[in-house]
């Protein structure tokens, strides 16, 4: 079974056009790899259905807005990958 | 449709918010500069005007699902097929079934028919946003209402 991170770095590479090899937990999906809003969004669109959740980007951005979180703290893909392990769990609970 | 003012829907037939649905008309007008250039004398609606038809069914349909409170902006396009010819005068069927509600992001299943035959389909990306002035959102309610869309999403 693919971990999360797997999952992710497959989605990414293959929506973004970005090498597999240069998609590692410790990078910064916009500094690092380039992907863009737009990109995204098609990535959370893959992300969503593959895990069978909804990734809340709005509150996301709010969070960061005001304050409260980091960009790394969604963007870093390693912490990506735990936000979407935790909406996993909350939907399985 | 009036092609000039980007007008492209002139009125909802359908609009199910528990199914994600919307159907609406669009009239191709006998005459229009577009024509003009595309092409003389062999008039025919360009696949972009078609692809925008999908895009504003699109739009109406997840501002109806958000009840007027944010505006859908086209953000991509995937496996757009434009399939026959659009003619003036054609009375054409736009549709768009929502097939993912992202976090302020939709996607969805559109379709061009005409008399049940598909002309055109395309899978479309709409991001949401606030409306950036008030003066907008008050001229697309007014907008939504002419269509008859206002009156079904807020029932």
């Amino acid at each position: 079974m693919s971990s999360t991170f797997e999952i992710v770095a497959g989605v990414i590479a293959e929506t973004s056009e970005i090498p597999l090899e240069k998609i590692t937990p410790e990078v910064h999906a916009i500094d690092d790899l380039g992907i863009d809003s737009l990109d995204f969004l098609d990535i959370v669109f893959a992300l969503d259905k593959k895990f069978g959740i909804k990734i809340p980007l709005e509150a996301w951005t709010e969070d960061v807005n005001q304050g409260r979180a980091k960009v790394e703290d969604y963007f870093v893909l390693k912490n990506l990958c735990a936000r979407i392990d935790e909406l996993v769990a909350a939907k399985n609970a | 449709m009036r092609l000039e003012y980007f007008e492209m829907i002139d009125s909802v037939e359908e609009f199910d918010a528990e199914r994600g649905h919307i159907r609406a008309i669009a009239r191709v007008p006998m005459a229009s500069p577009v024509f003009e250039g595309h092409f003389p004398t062999h008039p025919i609606l360009p696949g972009v005007l078609l692809l925008e038809t999908m895009n504003h069914a699109s739009g109406y349909l997840l501002l109806g699902l958000h009840r007027l409170t944010k505006l859908p902006l086209f953000t991509g396009v995937k496996k757009g097929k434009f399939r026959k010819f659009v003619t003036p005068g054609m009375v054409l069927e736009a549709s768009a079934d929502l097939i993912h509600d992202g976090s302020g992001f939709g996607v969805t299943k559109a379709m061009i028919t005409l008399d049940g035959q598909r002309i055109a389909d395309a899978e479309i990306t709409l991001s949401l946003v606030d409306f950036p002035t008030p003066e907008l959102a008050a001229e697309i309610r007014r907008r939504a209402e002419l269509i008859g869309l206002a009156a079904t999403a807020s029932a």
